[in-house]
């Protein structure tokens, strides 16, 4: 009976442990993030996380429910009532069971997960939307916007209510180019070209960071996002197209060195910072993107 | 000279190396170096230690090398976890910097895997294989040897990086551009692709070695649908193993051309292209996890029946479950990079594969419920680790579910959400599953027991550290914390999870104490295992004494069914009831060789000269590995025979022999 005793307190402590998780789920927070996008994309993207963990809360409780019976009915102790059928070992139909509740559980995660995949792999239709090329450089982000001539490091400008394409590669070691208020990452990775669009719905500064390791830096390398309305985005790049110094060559060489900077500002920005198709770069995976809703990325070049 | 000392000086230790930890561990390495010469040479067990264990070719013997590897190895990446916790417990604390911690997250992370999860299946194939299907040996007992020492040489080139020369710092999956020349220069990362090449080439052989075991030696009557779940377990680890490692050689062997001889297979110049390495890496790295879990599954599938008392539930399904497995592992790779571009309906395959996988592992975690269903479950430490695994493995399973699903993924990417699900599913999953085989084959591998008492102390302190560990981590994944950060910024949130995750850490630390104390206690006070059999068990193995004899079965049994040996003590038979005088033979066993010690010694000198670019020293290894492979060609020496009358005293001391 000691034993048995031993484990209802397991028991009680496994219970107490979801309690408190519960808690500190049900209080969460603005820190969480993922929890509380501030874009169409990172919505979607939660809704579906929100509907995946019910659906697998389901297999969770059922696989608990029934551990938790066959645990506590036989146990091994002098005079355990339950029935012991030590040669019974294997029921076709439960057999075939297990197969079917995993797989249609499975299945209802499944549709979802297809139709949102290739819905977020499109632009949605709109008349203009704000293009940026990032390159991830050691340890820091250029923000380059080929329609408004203007760039800048480690900060961005975006319109709100409007998606942003932004087209992502690198200048050094992959990174990962993530804004978790606004949804979800995609790699940056030298000689490539990858597509990822996102959108504000809220004004507002949303943090971003990079999610692959790089190197020494790449704790360091966070960035911020200023949502604002169009008018004033537009405002801004009037300013930084009117004030802020050109960014030269030398100015883009000094940025390719290993170190980390604060947020600069460019009035403009050399084409040759930007791979092109024709210096040999591919553009595999965009080329959908790039090809159904192109609003001419490469017409600097 | 003095300027080639200072040059000497200068590669060995550079600059980046002398920290106090680091400097530290040299100096313990040092110290512990001389302690073991000192009593080695002390009590004269030179000669000991190279007759009875460097070159043995036994099973039984080459298992508990790996398993003393193995668990040096947890200890060694478990030190390393808890410095990455510490530096994590609060934001911009770091004890360590920068360099050094992307050094431990590297050798953390390879030598879990590759150095601490893979040498520790190996100890249980090794130990309980060939008893278990009624076999004296291995099929290949030299090539064994030489894995292993292939093996334990590449580990030891690996550990050797942190204190000469610098140790690897990209990842454990060392992604280029990034292990790059021009981004890493120093030996740390050619240490990583060479440790990882000679270790992998005997993980290789390994494979190749039991899958032909499993076919070939198998006891007469001993179908393959008679074979005990661990045994098929095995089988199809082996395949996944022979066909997994290759694209990972292929992967490390390129990076180790672009590195040394400035090729340009993964590298931004010349056409090159990083994501070629990525995809090879986890065309290897998918079926590797499965490659760690499916023998933890074998595991279980020994356990639960044992000990409720209770033949294992839908045996069949348990089949079909892990050949699906196997075949959908090499299905699966591309849901560790959703995030690269690919392109919609190839991200929706792979997440589509990723949740079918699930399927076949449903029905394993349901068959053992129902396996204890109408049972009657003793609760030992063994046990226990069960029952800890199915709820822990069904939520680690319910979060991999989530990143197959891929827009979900693309935000919980390389987040702590990641880390505390592949925690959740190797540490609740694999660690869960080999500690539960270590308490359960224990007996059987050394003649005694390991006390349960003390084990159930360790077992919850492991449990509890665990989900203190991780659940935190998850909420991080949540609040936005990417992985491999060395520190944070305050106003995150993220600090007073993070405390509490390195909490848990602590407590898992003490937990991995508890469980040496356990070892070393039962090492001198445990009970002796006098029958063979300690936990009523049900497989061959236990029909043997403990520790099994050298030749394992005096005379190779004849299996008429699944459970065979619990058949046989429901029938009131024993292996011993027929065994006459007259029935024992003379046996033919392999000879004990230096062949594999050697061999992985000159990989070892060959690795090392490669890892500096001191070609004398490299071209120098080389050979020795080939003049080695020559010896072992044409050595027509290597068997020994064992006479019938040392085997009829062996078994007439069991009371094994009829009179």
């Amino acid at each position: 009976m000691q034993r048995v005793r031993s484990s209802r307190r397991a028991l009680r402590m496994l219970a107490l442990a979801a309690l408190g998780i519960g808690l500190l789920v049900s209080g969460c927070g603005p820190q969480y993030v993922l929890l509380h996008p501030k874009g169409p994309v990172g919505l979607s993207e939660l809704h579906l996380m929100e509907f995946a963990a019910i659906a697998m809360a389901v297999i969770i409780l059922v696989v608990f429910v029934l551990f938790g019976i066959a645990v506590v009915r036989f146990r091994d102790y002098p005079g355990n009532p339950n029935p012991y059928t030590p040669h019974w070992h294997s029921h076709k139909w439960l057999e075939t069971l297990w197969f079917i509740i995993p797989a249609v559980i499975l299945a209802v995660i499944a549709v979802p997960t297809v139709n949102v995949t290739y819905a977020l792999a499109k632009l949605p239709p709109t008349k203009d939307p704000v293009v940026i090329n990032v390159t991830s450089l050691n340890w820091k982000w250029l923000f380059e916007y080929p329609n408004q001539k203007v760039a800048t490091v480690n900060y961005l400008y975006i319109p709100v209510g409007k998606p942003v394409l932004f087209h992502l590669t690198a200048d050094s070691p992959m990174n990962t180019f993530w804004v978790p208020s606004l949804g979800g990452m995609e790699y940056t990775m030298p000689g490539r070209v990858l597509p990822l669009w996102l959108e504000a719905s809220k004004p507002g500064v949303y943090w971003g960071h990079s999610g692959q390791f790089s190197g020494i830096d790449f704790e360091k390398m966070f960035f911020h996002v200023h949502a604002v309305t169009e008018s004033k985005f537009t405002a801004w790049t009037h300013r930084l197209r009117s004030s802020a110094p050109p960014m030269t060559l030398a100015a883009y060489h000094q940025l390719l060195r290993f170190n980390t900077v604060g947020s600069e500002s460019y009035s403009s920005f050399p084409a040759s910072t930007w791979p092109s198709v024709s210096h040999g770069f591919t553009l595999s995976g965009g080329m959908y993107l790039l090809k159904s809703n192109n609003p001419n990325p490469t017409a600097q070049h | 000279m003095p300027a080639f000392l200072l040059y000497l000086v200068h590669t060995l230790f550079p600059p980046d190396t002398r920290q106090p930890t680091e400097l530290g561990a040299d100096f313990m390495i040092l110290v512990t170096g001389i302690g073991i010469v000192f009593i080695l040479t002390r009590y004269q067990k030179w000669r000991w230690l190279w007759r009875e264990w460097l070159t043995t070719v036994d099973h039984k013997r080459i298992a508990i090398m790996y398993l003393i590897a193995a668990i040096a190895m947890l200890f060694r990446g478990g030190v390393d976890a808890l410095m990455l916790r510490t530096n994590l417990a609060l934001p911009n604390v770091r004890p360590i910097g920068a360099l050094e911690y992307n050094e431990v997250f590297t050798t953390h992370g390879t030598i879990m895997i590759f150095f601490m999860a893979m040498p520790f299946i190996f100890a249980l194939f090794n130990a309980v294989i060939p008893l278990q299907i009624g076999s004296r040996d291995v099929a290949f007992p030299r090539l064994n040897a030489m894995s292993y020492w292939l093996f334990a040489f590449g580990a030891i080139l690996f550990n050797i990086s942190f204190v000469i020369g610098g140790s690897p710092n990209a990842g454990w999956t060392g992604y280029p551009p990034l292990t790059e020349v021009a981004f890493n220069p120093g030996p740390g990362e050619s240490y990583y692709f060479l440790s990882l090449l000679i270790a992998g080439i005997g993980t290789t052989i390994t494979g190749i070695n039991f899958l032909v075991t499993i076919i070939r030696m198998r006891a007469p009557g001993m179908t393959l649908m008679r074979m005990p779940m661990f045994v098929w377990s095995v089988l199809t680890t082996s395949a996944l193993i022979i066909f997994a490692f290759p694209p990972l050689t292929v992967a490390l062997a390129l990076s180790l051309l672009d590195r040394t001889f400035g090729s340009s297979f993964f590298t931004l110049g010349h056409g090159g292209m990083p994501m070629m390495y990525v995809n090879l890496f986890w065309l290897f790295g998918h079926p590797e996890v499965y490659i760690v879990i499916l023998p933890a599954f074998g595991i279980f599938s020994e356990v639960v029946p044992t000990f409720s008392k209770k033949r294992l539930f839908g045996y069949t399904t348990m089949v079909i479950s892990l050949v699906s497995i196997m075949f959908l592992a090499y299905g699966t790779w591309v849901h560790h990079f959703f995030t690269m571009g690919a392109g919609p309906t190839v991200n929706a395959f792979f997440g589509l594969s990723t949740m079918l996988i699930a399927i076949p592992t449903g029905v394993k975690i349901f068959n053992w419920i129902f396996t204890m269903w109408g049972g009657r479950i003793r609760i030992t430490v063994a046990m226990l680790y069960q029952m800890a695994f199915i709820p822990t493995f069904v939520v680690g399973g319910a979060t991999g579910i989530m990143l197959s699903v891929v827009p979900a993924d693309y935000q919980l990417h390389n987040s702590y959400w990641v880390v505390a699900h592949f925690h959740n599913v190797l540490i609740g999953g694999t660690v869960f599953g080999l500690l539960s085989g270590l308490y359960y084959w224990w007996p059987k591998m050394f003649g005694f027991i390991l006390n349960e008492r003390q084990g159930k102390v360790a077992f919850w302190l492991f449990v509890i550290g665990f989900w203190v560990t991780f659940l935190p981590q998850y909420l991080l994944g949540l609040e936005g914390m990417t992985r491999r950060m060395y520190t944070y910024p305050f106003g995150f949130g993220w600090h007073e999870l993070n405390l509490i995750s390195t909490l848990g850490a602590f407590i898992m630390g003490a937990g991995f104490l508890a469980l040496v104390y356990n070892i070393v206690w039962s090492l001198r006070y445990g009970e002796r295992d006098l029958t063979g059999d300690p936990w009523n068990g049900r497989t061959l193995e236990w029909s043997l004494p403990s520790p099994a004899p050298e030749y394992n079965f005096a005379r190779i049994p004849v299996v008429h069914g699944v459970d065979e040996f619990w058949a046989m003590k429901e029938s009131g038979d024993t292996l011993a009831n027929h065994l006459r005088p007259q029935d024992v033979k003379t046996l033919e066993l392999p000879k004990n060789t230096g062949m594999p010690f050697m061999l992985g010694l000159s990989f070892f000198v060959g690795g090392f000269g490669m890892t500096f670019l001191w070609w004398p020293i490299a071209i120098f290894g080389g050979l020795g590995v080939v003049a080695c492979l020559l010896y072992a060609a044409f050595d027509y020496n290597d068997k020994k025979h064992l006479p019938a009358d040392v085997i009829r005293h062996t078994e007439r001391s069991w009371g094994r022999l009829q009179a």
